[in-house]
């Protein structure tokens, strides 16, 4: 089985799953109205300092949009059958559950992407090149975290109430809207557990919020998490079927 | 549609496992290795080799060492009552299940270490249909064909060919949500052949169809079967596997019960010659004649205008018969020797009832 075979089934599977869940009206809004609406509703709360919440809006919208779908994807296709027709073509576990996690992180990309362009184009920050890496690893990260909770569990309703706990938690304690150095000290080590909190981080660097003292720490984070999910995921994915 | 020419009849091969009707001898049945090698040359032997194959959970056995073989070409069926382990046999050979114990080969590869080439070469009809609801006829086709790389060129050639097989035309551009049963199963197999593949296994395939559905679909069947397919099937009606299969498998409980071909299982199976007579109308002294002609048989009469002669020398009872009928001056209608069906002979062979595999039917 070549590479190039790999990727063609990857390709295949990232398309028609883009076509037939995720780019609906239930994903999109989950994916980017659920984050701007809870930026806004920060801002209007207290509106000195919009700019400062900016990081924590598209790092957000990377989160709840990469994850937006999953629980479809991966368990309402287990549930209909559909999955195993994936699973019978000659490309192997491994990269079926790849494919669903470049599946949720493409979405995540068009989604944050269009809030991270609208930002930087009205607002006043300024982006730098820095923007990219920490976006791409944020998105891989929480699409692998989302697959790899989406597969610990047999139901959509028990995966999406699985989602949400991590994505919530997060929000709160990622320095999303409040800012880490202001928490107590367990939290700001508790905090040093979730991806996010390393988005944010990153996210401030390259849109010149912050210096970029911890930006390299930040995107070698990310990148464990990823391996991580990914390597627990495809286990767990490859073990349903033995 | 493009496939090999079909191989001439092969002659009968049998399961290892319970009361086989026929053995298969050392020459019809080589080593694995030898067999592999050769399918991997093109020379068409046996397309699944299965030996001592095993599939345990922790507290159930599911399928208890079952050894079968099934040549190129042929149209195979599994027969057995729910949880048997038919479809964990398919799961086992297609690769969405590990053994816990023994060996199979598909076209000459090993299962599951040589698991992808397999895939490449077989088509799956699972027992649920499981067609991507959102996307058309032509689009669950063309997605098939980039999953199997199926070339661009090709891929649509070879959709719209399948859309005309499986009279699909008129909807390929409805979404499969809105196809009847019928039509979504007929969608489910086309999607299975979108990369033309050599061995066919099909899971129940007319489970839940209507009497018109289920027919069209076996036709499609005994179609892709003339024109070279190997096909492995499942199913719990015999009249189906009797219709369609060459050779059958019975599976009781996880293990094989018999194989061979139907007509083999029922000559096995079958007890001692019965001869049914229609009259035109009863005649009550058409029996008594009969009786006291043939004293070695036995004579009942299980309808009016009915008679069974069971036993005894058929040309003898057939002499009798006419003699009888010219003596009361009964008129004879018909004149049948029946034969056993497959569920007679899956009765005495597991010592289930056939109502057990109907049951399944209504579920």
């Amino acid at each position: 089985m070549s590479l190039r075979d790999h990727l063609r089934g990857i390709w295949a599977i990232v398309e028609k799953d883009m076509r037939t869940y995720y780019l609906k009206p239930p994903a999109v809004s989950w994916g980017v109205v659920f984050p701007v609406a809870w930026i806004l509703a920060f801002y209007l709360r207290n509106p000195g300092d919009f700019v400062g919440l900016l990081p924590g809006l598209v790092t957000m919208t990377a989160l709840f949009s990469s994850t937006a779908a999953e629980a479809v994807v991966i368990n309402f296709e287990l549930r209909l059958g559909s999955l195993e027709r994936l699973l019978l073509a000659p490309i192997g576990p491994g990269t079926v559950f790849l494919a669903k996690v470049l599946g949720g992180a493409f979405f995540g990309l068009l989604m944050s992407g269009t809030v991270l362009l609208f930002t930087i184009t009205t607002m006043p920050v300024s982006a730098n090149a820095r923007v990219f890496p920490v976006l791409f690893l944020s998105l891989l990260a929480f699409a692998s975290l989302g697959a790899m909770l989406c597969i610990l569990v047999r139901e959509v309703f028990e995966a999406q109430t699985l989602l949400n706990l991590p994505r919530f938690v997060m929000v709160f304690l990622s320095g999303v809207v409040y800012p880490i150095s202001a928490m107590p000290t367990p939290l700001r080590v508790l905090a040093r557990f979730f991806p996010l909190t390393y988005s944010v981080e990153g996210l401030q660097a390259g849109l010149s919020l912050s210096q970029p003292n911890t930006y390299s720490l930040d995107l070698l984070a990310l990148s464990g998490f990823t391996v991580a999910f990914l390597l627990i995921g495809m286990r767990r994915f490859s073990a349903r079927f033995k | 549609m493009g496939y090999p020419a079909v191989p001439p009849g092969s002659p009968t091969n049998l399961g290892r496992n319970g009361p086989r009707v026929k053995e298969a001898s050392p020459n019809e049945a080589p080593e694995l290795g030898a067999v592999d090698t050769m399918l991997k040359r093109g020379k068409m032997e046996w397309a699944i080799r299965v030996e001592g194959l095993t599939k345990a959970y922790r507290d159930l056995v599911a399928v208890d060492h079952i050894s079968f073989q099934v040549r190129e070409g042929e149209l195979f069926g599994l027969l057995g009552p729910n949880g048997a382990g038919k479809t964990t046999t398919i799961r086992l050979l297609t690769g969405l299940l590990q053994p816990s114990a023994g060996r199979a080969s598909v076209l000459g590869y090993q299962v599951p270490s040589e698991i992808v080439q397999v895939k490449k070469k077989i088509g799956v009809v699972p027992e649920q249909s499981n067609v991507y609801e959102e996307l058309t006829v032509i689009e669950n086709l063309l997605f098939m064909g980039r999953l199997y790389g199926v070339p661009r060129r090709k891929r649509r050639e070879r959709a719209e060919e399948l859309v005309e097989t499986f009279r699909l035309a008129q909807r390929k551009k409805s979404p499969a949500r809105s196809l009847s049963r019928g039509m979504r199963r007929a969608l489910t197999v086309a999607c299975a052949l979108m990369h033309n593949p050599r061995l066919l296994f099909l899971d129940e395939p007319t489970a839940g169809l209507d009497v018109a559905a289920a027919r069209a679909l076996r036709d499609l069947i005994q179609g892709l079967h003339r024109q070279g397919v190997t096909v492995f099937l499942t199913t719990h009606y015999l009249e189906e596997a009797d219709l369609l299969c060459e050779r059958v498998a019975i599976l009781v409980r996880g293990r094989i019960a018999a194989s061979g071909s139907p007509a083999e299982l029922k000559k096995a199976t079958q007890g001692e010659p019965v001869i049914e007579v229609r009259l035109e109308k009863p005649v009550a002294r058409f029996q008594n004649s009969l009786s006291l002609r043939l004293p070695g048989a036995l004579t009942t009469a299980p309808n009016p205008g009915v008679l069974r002669i069971v036993g005894g020398d058929p040309a003898q009872a057939l002499e009798a018969l006419f003699s009888s009928a010219r003596e009361t001056g009964a008129r004879i209608v018909a004149v049948n020797t029946l034969q056993p069906t497959l569920e007679e002979a899956f009765l005495k062979i597991t010592g289930l009832s056939p109502t057990i595999m109907a049951k399944e039917k209504t579920r």
